[in-house]
């Protein structure tokens, strides 16, 4: 019984957190596509695992500006709002290296 | 009956499971359910993979019918010489590292009232949530005597990396210098947009090397190049002069393998290698299921979690689906569409609510030589108006020119899918 309660509590608690941190994990899994699972890369690309977050959002902001020269990550950064960056680079600066 | 696969056998393998279970919580960390994911592509190995990753409590059976994973994207460059088979096998087993319950056999129906899968072999299997992912397979009737030419080698495809990939090598390799190569090209929709025109690149990068005096033609039933056209012809131009010759608004209608020739609606055309893409549509198992909601060819989904507008409680990936509006068939995209699938089958699953607001990114990398590359990407979002995902304004393009960084680029590309799907 006890242990049903508890499973109950948790089981209640799991939607309020799930929300952003599910955002945020989404967002961030289409880049593994080419920069590895979780952003540890098999090579060829920069891995983006264990980034610092601000060295991330400066990056993608000067892709999109123009300001760092790229080959097509310019084009990609541009479909990112500042928030989901922001969300993105938090993401993997909390992913183990 | 449930010979192989009943649920009491899979919690009998897993002692972790089964034990959470017995702790009471079954419901919470126990095996709480069972995904069963129909083929082992781009799509469905990468929906296994990460909802094993985003819930190890759910139990993920992959049922694919070939034990080694072939890639479509990089064959051309099996043809063009500069990669081989090896290169674009893997291996299941990563998989199975995440606990992917890795099954090879065929799937033969789909019972969605009962949500139970029938193996060819291995009897039923239950689901909770069924994901298809089939690939295409070929509307051979709209190409008269194309089924019996292919089975008796005189046509290929090779629009499914394998076999057919491998014979059309050996055809390649053994026509003579001044041959012709005829690649016909469906109407889009079609699997891999640029493919076609990546793959004439490399068989004129293998010719110009082996064979310099032959000639790629390609045969379009679309009226002009139908992705990066500028790119290619630029490239056609410069690295194979007077090589390949395009001709649009050509669609084949039949093949005569006694003449070697394609028969457009108008004229015929001979050739000495005649590789016709067929029409496609989604893979048999999706008309089996009753997924195919569009053209007789594809099944529409809400691209939310990619559940099918057809049957519910069933998802449909990659190629399958009916794009959503400028959106290619392509492995990235099925990678793509299989993450939004994991998570909003594992947010079902727990009782949460989907991700509202998905978006993907599709990059294609196109080699027009062993080391030259282009490319195409793309952003698309959810878009509540349209209800559909759509490519955000702004945002994408292709390259600015062929160029060898963006040869590294897209073979690291294919080194990371590879691992971001199977490892």
């Amino acid at each position: 019984m006890r242990i049903a309660l508890v499973c109950a509590v948790v089981l209640a608690a799991a939607p309020l957190l799930a929300g952003a941190q599910d955002a945020a994990r989404d967002l961030a899994a289409s880049c593994a596509m080419c920069h590895g699972t979780n952003g540890r890369s098999a090579g060829g690309n920069e891995p983006l695992a264990g980034m610092a977050k601000e060295d991330l959002v400066r990056k993608l902001n000067e892709f999109r500006s123009g300001a760092k020269p790229a080959t097509i990550m310019h084009q990609i950064s541009k479909g990112y709002s500042d928030q989901q960056i922001d969300q993105v680079a938090a993401y993997f600066a909390a992913q183990k290296k | 009956m449930r010979k192989n696969f009943g649920r009491r056998d899979f919690l009998k393998l897993s002692g972790a499971a089964a034990a959470l279970a017995a702790s009471g919580c079954a419901t919470l960390g126990g095996t709480k359910a069972r995904v069963v994911v129909v083929g082992g592509g781009y799509g469905g190995a990468t929906a296994a993979k990460y909802i094993r990753l985003w819930d190890p409590s759910i139990e993920v059976v992959l049922v694919e019918r070939a034990n080694i994973f072939t890639s479509c994207p990089i064959s051309n460059l099996v043809l063009g010489g500069s990669k081989t088979m090896e290169d674009i096998r893997h291996s299941y087993d990563g998989l199975r590292r995440h606990g992917v319950q890795v099954v090879t056999d065929e799937v033969t129906a789909v019972d969605a009232a009962k949500k139970v899968v029938k193996l060819e072999h291995g009897g039923d299997v239950s689901y909770d949530r069924l994901i298809v992912s089939p690939g295409i397979d070929f509307m051979f009737g709209e190409v008269a005597g194309y089924e019996d030419a292919m089975k008796a080698g005189r046509v290929l495809h090779a629009w499914k990396a394998g076999a057919q990939t491998i014979a059309l090598q050996k055809q390649l390799a053994a026509m003579k210098d001044g041959g012709v190569f005829v690649l016909s090209v469906p109407l889009a929709p079609y699997r891999c947009p640029p493919g076609p025109y990546e793959r004439a690149s490399q068989v004129a990068s293998y010719l110009k090397k082996n064979k310099p005096r032959s000639k790629v033609l390609i045969l379009d039933a679309n009226p002009d190049v139908t992705s990066k056209g500028p790119l290619f012809k630029k490239a056609w131009a410069e690295l194979y002069p007077g090589m390949i010759e395009f001709r649009g608004n050509s669609k084949a209608v039949g093949v005569d393998p006694k003449t070697n020739t394609v028969k457009l609606e108008v004229e015929d055309v001979r050739g000495d290698v005649l590789n016709v893409v067929p029409p496609h549509r989604a893979g048999d198992i999706a008309v089996k299921a009753g997924l195919i909601t569009a053209n007789n060819r594809w099944c529409g989904v809400d691209w939310r979690t990619m559940e099918s507008t057809a049957v519910k409680g069933v998802h449909v990936l990659g190629d399958a689906t009916l794009s959503a509006p400028g959106m290619p068939k392509s492995g990235s995209m099925a990678n793509q569409q299989a993450k939004v699938c994991a998570s909003a089958v594992v947010a079902l699953l727990s009782g949460r609510q989907p991700n509202p607001d998905p978006k993907i990114v599709n990059t294609c990398y196109s080699f027009v030589s062993d080391s030259e590359v282009i490319h195409v990407a793309s952003v698309h979002q959810w878009d509540a108006g349209q209800n559909t995902l759509i490519p955000v304004k702004g945002a994408g393009g292709v390259s600015a020119a062929r160029n060898e960084l963006e040869g590294k680029y897209g073979w690291a590309w294919a080194q990371n899918i590879w691992q971001d799907t199977l490892g």
